[in-house]
């Protein structure tokens, strides 16, 4: 089938940007979209071109590392799925298809469709763990976690750190993502000592880096591949209010 | 090639009882004291499960970390995409499990080609490991009564796997990686993200810094260290299509090679029997589907050659239920190797099905039938549903269709009992060494092994080594060895880029994948390998004339990355091949056609072959030399396995 792709294409963060079309008529259904931006990529170095610079490493939706935007929907059209999960049959012969990177000020760019998700990691830094040295921790059923918690804190545990809800939020919040891992962490026994200094640390992190606040629009929820409920939101509020009314 | 003495290889296993041997050795190891600790800089490369253990626990002790990845984040690695499980001997389920059947199991499950005291501490440390990761938060499956959950695994008699859903991999990860986070927040780890190394240096022998690739700006940047721990992962993607992510790529081990570091077992790769099948010229990668799946799924083809009526109309006494038929006592849970030469073999015959003729069934009416199919979307329904996303077919009413996919690379670099290579200061954890699954990998192993390196046996094997170095000079990044290992790398770099031929890298990765996969897969022999041999070292001729690296160096630059991957392949390709030639056996995945028996089985060769094969790099078009380390098997006695 033929695919019309509208590309971002940017050298570096000081050059200017914009939309260059590219036309595909031999693209195969079962391809997935990644996949075909390889295919993409032949055909331009083989015409001695650039190829387009794209982020990508497991290629089946759970490492986070692939960020496209597909016409204005941050990992395409199909919901609970990254992008590199999205297969080509999705996709009519003849459709048009813009493709662009994240885009957030807590996320600069780097090089065509890549960004720099590195505010992630020093969100996390700021309080995203449990303190326990490697060592002799107790038996690991010494504290039983009943099955409910534990399954919610898996429910949130499972995000992959993509940047989705933040690329998708018109206020660039990382909300959704910071969210999740204060719910983990409150819904463990492991989580509790720690859990009023963690949440203010992380809260307070996620506005330094520049991202904005939630104002609950839930595109995040709407994008999240790894199917993050935006009650982890709530959570990470009601967990805020409480540390800060009990902290002095 | 000759096999030169085995003195040059210690592995330094201790004395004593089996059970004794990692207490004893322990008590042994020198130790450093905190305010010596603070004086040392570990380089720590790579971030999967084994580098971010590694990298957390010793700056907990102390030590000034400094970490590298090539990806953007150290909570992405391949590490994360495990889904099946981890073993532990915690014996929770009480259906007799002990730490020595743990070991019993890993050590037969690699056909005794493995250390026996690498493989009891694995075994040993185990437990702890759980522990350790249930106290970081890893939201193991759980039940009712908030006790954890263990299933059965891999055909294993006992129930001793912990998971996560079918995300195990990126729990764990994620544990270690927010370890991590707490000391770079506590300023005792540095990290640096989108990095590559891509050399090692050395003075007066001994591993004393890197060199790497800022991956944004094409940068060549120096690190000096104390240490070096290589934490880089499997080298499975030199077959071009495998299960490993795209990122995983052999350069680091490689280049250490190069330096001196030995290269233990390289022909030992695993072959996962049920992956999805290849769909065309476009596939970038395969996918698992995890093991688990055959507790109830069937694998059949047609009896006849060339049957290619769609699979429900083919009646029961048509189809060939291959591996019921050959195994009768472990049928579908045959394990690994054994069901994906099997596959190999069916295909071969002209049975296979699906468009190419590549792909067998595993199908699963009969379990629906009896169980229903609620029951199987309990068990298996995100994993079907993955295999919809990807082959639009639903696996609840067609069977799947499967076929075997490199998976994982038991060689890598020779490691002692330490996990040192033979680069004094340069050690090896998780699949980047070579050690402990010897010649075929039992399912939830590797995680075990990744972080059993990484939490529990570098911080006590690396503190004997630094304290021996306790005076030594330190190396600063202004050393002339770093002059010339940069200067080389750049010329490499420079070359790549100059040749402007009219390849892309992928047309030479597929090619050389091919080779890989057709002669130095499933099955071997030595016509095969003798061709692939010569064939490879054109291959690698035409590559430095004939390759088109697009762009610059001064910029990200994803295709120089992937062409600096591609040349390292090329020469570890062919070492793989010498050594599948070498081993005149067959022994777990390593399959010889020269040695099997009527019916087609594995003949292992415990007189010529009980050992090691560990190469030695000795320069540009120079012949690798043999060296062998020996196994003794003082606890366990070596059994045919059979699987009938
Ligand atoms: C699909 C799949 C499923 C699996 N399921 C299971 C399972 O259920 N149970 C089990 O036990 N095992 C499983 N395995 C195997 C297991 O996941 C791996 O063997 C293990 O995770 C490897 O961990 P590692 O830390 O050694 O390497 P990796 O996780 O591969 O990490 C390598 C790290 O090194 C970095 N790196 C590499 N080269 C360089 C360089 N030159 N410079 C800088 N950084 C570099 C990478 O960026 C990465 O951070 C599975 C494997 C696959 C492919
Ligand atoms: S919350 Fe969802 S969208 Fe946001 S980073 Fe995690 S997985 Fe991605
Ligand atoms: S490439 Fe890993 S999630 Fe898409």
């Amino acid at each position: 089938m033929t695919i019309h792709l509208k590309i971002w294409r940017q050298k570096d963060r000081n050059t200017p940007g914009k939309l260059v079309d590219y036309t595909l008529d031999d693209v195969n259904p079962d391809m997935s979209f990644l996949e075909m931006l390889d295919w993409l990529n032949e055909r331009l170095m083989n015409e001695g071109k650039e190829p387009v610079e794209f982020d990508h490493d497991c290629r089946e939706g759970i490492c986070g590392s692939c960020n496209l935007v597909l016409n204005g929907m941050a990992h395409g059209p199909m919901p609970g799925t990254a992008v590199c999960q999205l297969h080509m049959r999705k996709y009519k012969d003849g459709d048009t298809i813009v493709v662009e990177p994240w885009r957030a000020r807590a996320f600069p760019h780097i090089k065509d469709l890549v960004v720099d998700r590195s505010s992630f990691d020093r969100i996390m830094a700021a309080g995203g763990y449990i303190s326990i040295n490697t060592g002799a921790p107790a038996d690991a059923n010494a504290i039983p976690v009943n099955k409910y918690d534990a399954d919610l804190a898996f429910d949130y545990a499972a995000c992959i750190g993509c940047g989705a809800c933040v690329a998708a939020c018109p206020n660039s919040s990382a909300s959704l993502f910071t969210g999740a891992k204060i719910a983990q962490l409150a819904h463990l026994p492991q989580g509790h000592p720690e859990r009023k200094k963690r949440v203010v640390k992380m809260v307070d992190k996620m506005a330094e880096e520049g991202f904005g606040d939630c104002s609950n629009y839930a595109e995040c929820e709407a994008v999240c591949p790894a199917e993050i409920s935006i009650t982890s939101i709530a959570e990470m509020r009601r967990e805020y209010v409480k540390a800060l009314s009990e902290i002095e | 090639m000759t096999a030169s003495n085995n003195g040059v290889l210690n592995s330094k296993v201790p004395e004593g009882n089996l059970q004794d041997k990692w207490d004893n050795h322990k008590n042994n190891l020198r130790l450093v004291n905190p305010a010596n600790k603070r004086k040392f800089t570990i380089l720590v490369v790579g971030t999967g499960l084994a580098g971010a253990s590694a990298a957390a626990s010793l700056a907990e002790l102390g030590y000034n970390v400094k970490a590298f990845t090539i990806l953007d984040s150290a909570r992405r690695a391949h590490s994360i995409a495990a889904q099946g499980g981890i073993n532990a001997a915690k014996n929770y389920p009480n259906d007799g499990d002990t730490v020595w059947r743990l070991f019993h199991d890993t050590i037969k499950g690699g056909d005794y080609r493995s250390r026996e005291a690498n493989v009891f501490r694995l075994a040993q440390v185990s437990n702890n490991i759980i522990d350790q990761c249930v106290a970081q938060g890893v939201p193991f499956a759980r039940e009712y009564g908030g006790l954890l959950d263990n299933r059965s695994f891999g055909g294993a008699q006992v129930s001793r796997t912990f998971y996560a859903r079918g995300q195990t991999g990126q729990q764990l990860l994620l544990g270690a990686y927010s370890a991590m986070m707490r000391q770079v927040g506590a300023g005792k780890i540095q990290m640096f993200p989108r990095r590559e190394m891509l050399d090692l240096v050395k003075v007066d022998g001994k591993a004393k810094g890197i060199v790497t690739r800022n991956l944004t700006t094409g940068e060549i940047e120096r690190y000096a260290g104390d240490a070096v721990l290589l934490c880089t992962g499997g080298y499975g993607n030199v077959y071009y299509l495998s299960t490993m992510a795209k990122n995983c790529n052999a350069t680091a081990i490689w280049r250490c090679h190069k330096r001196g570091a030995q290269f233990g077992n390289p022909s030992f790769t695993q072959i996962h029997p049920t992956c999805i099948p290849v769909s065309g010229k476009y596939q970038s990668k395969l996918t698992l589907m995890s093991e688990s799946l055959r507790n109830d799924g069937r694998v059949w083809v047609p009896k006849e050659k060339g049957d290619n009526r769609p699979p429900n109309e083919i009646p029961e006494d048509e189809r060939d239920y291959y591996l019921e038929r050959r195994y009768p006592s472990f049928g579908n849970l045959a394990p690994r190797d054994v069901s994906s030469r099997s596959a190999k073999y069916v295909c071969d015959e002209g049975r296979g099905v699906g468009k190419t003729g590549l792909a067998v069934y595993m199908d699963f009416a009969d379990a629906i039938k009896r169980l229903g199919v609620d029951a199987i979307k309990a068990k298996y329904g995100n994993l079907f549903a993955m295999y919809e996303k990807i082959t639009a077919e639903n696996p609840y009413e067609v069977p799947m269709r499967i076929f075997p996919a490199v998976h994982f690379t038991m060689g890598g670099l020779w490691v002692d009992y330490n996990l040192s290579s033979t680069i004094p200061g340069l050690y090896v954890l998780g699949e980047a060494n070579f050690a402990d699954h010897g010649g075929n990998r039992l399912g939830a192993s590797a995680l075990m092994q990744g972080l059993a390196d990484g939490y529990f046996v570098i911080p006590y094997t690396l503190s004997d080594y630094l304290a021996e170095n306790l005076h030594a000079e330190k190396v600063g990044i202004d050393h002339k060895a770093f002059d010339e290992v940069e200067n080389e790398t750049m010329e490499r770099i420079n070359n790549l880029l100059s040749v402007k031929g009219k390849k892309t890298v992928l047309d030479f990765h597929r090619e050389l994948g091919q080779l890989m996969w057709d002669h130095v897969g499933m099955s071997r022999n030595k016509e095969g390998l003798e061709m692939v041999i010569k064939k490879i070292s054109e291959l690698r001729e035409e590559f430095w004339q004939d390759v088109n690296i697009p762009g610059e160096n001064s910029t990200l630059n994803k295709y120089l990355e992937y062409g600096l991957r591609v040349a390292d392949y090329m020469e570890l390709g062919e070492l793989m091949a010498r050594d599948a030639l070498d081993r005149e056996e067959s022994c777990g995945g390593h399959f010889r056609e020269e040695h099997q028996t009527e019916d087609g089985e594995a003949v292992r060769d415990d007189e010529k072959f009980c050992n090691v094969s560990s190469w030695e790099y000795k320069g540009e078009g120079k012949e690798p030399v043999k060296h062998v380390e020996d196994l003794n098997f003082e606890f366990v006695t070596p059994s045919q396995r059979s699987y009938k």
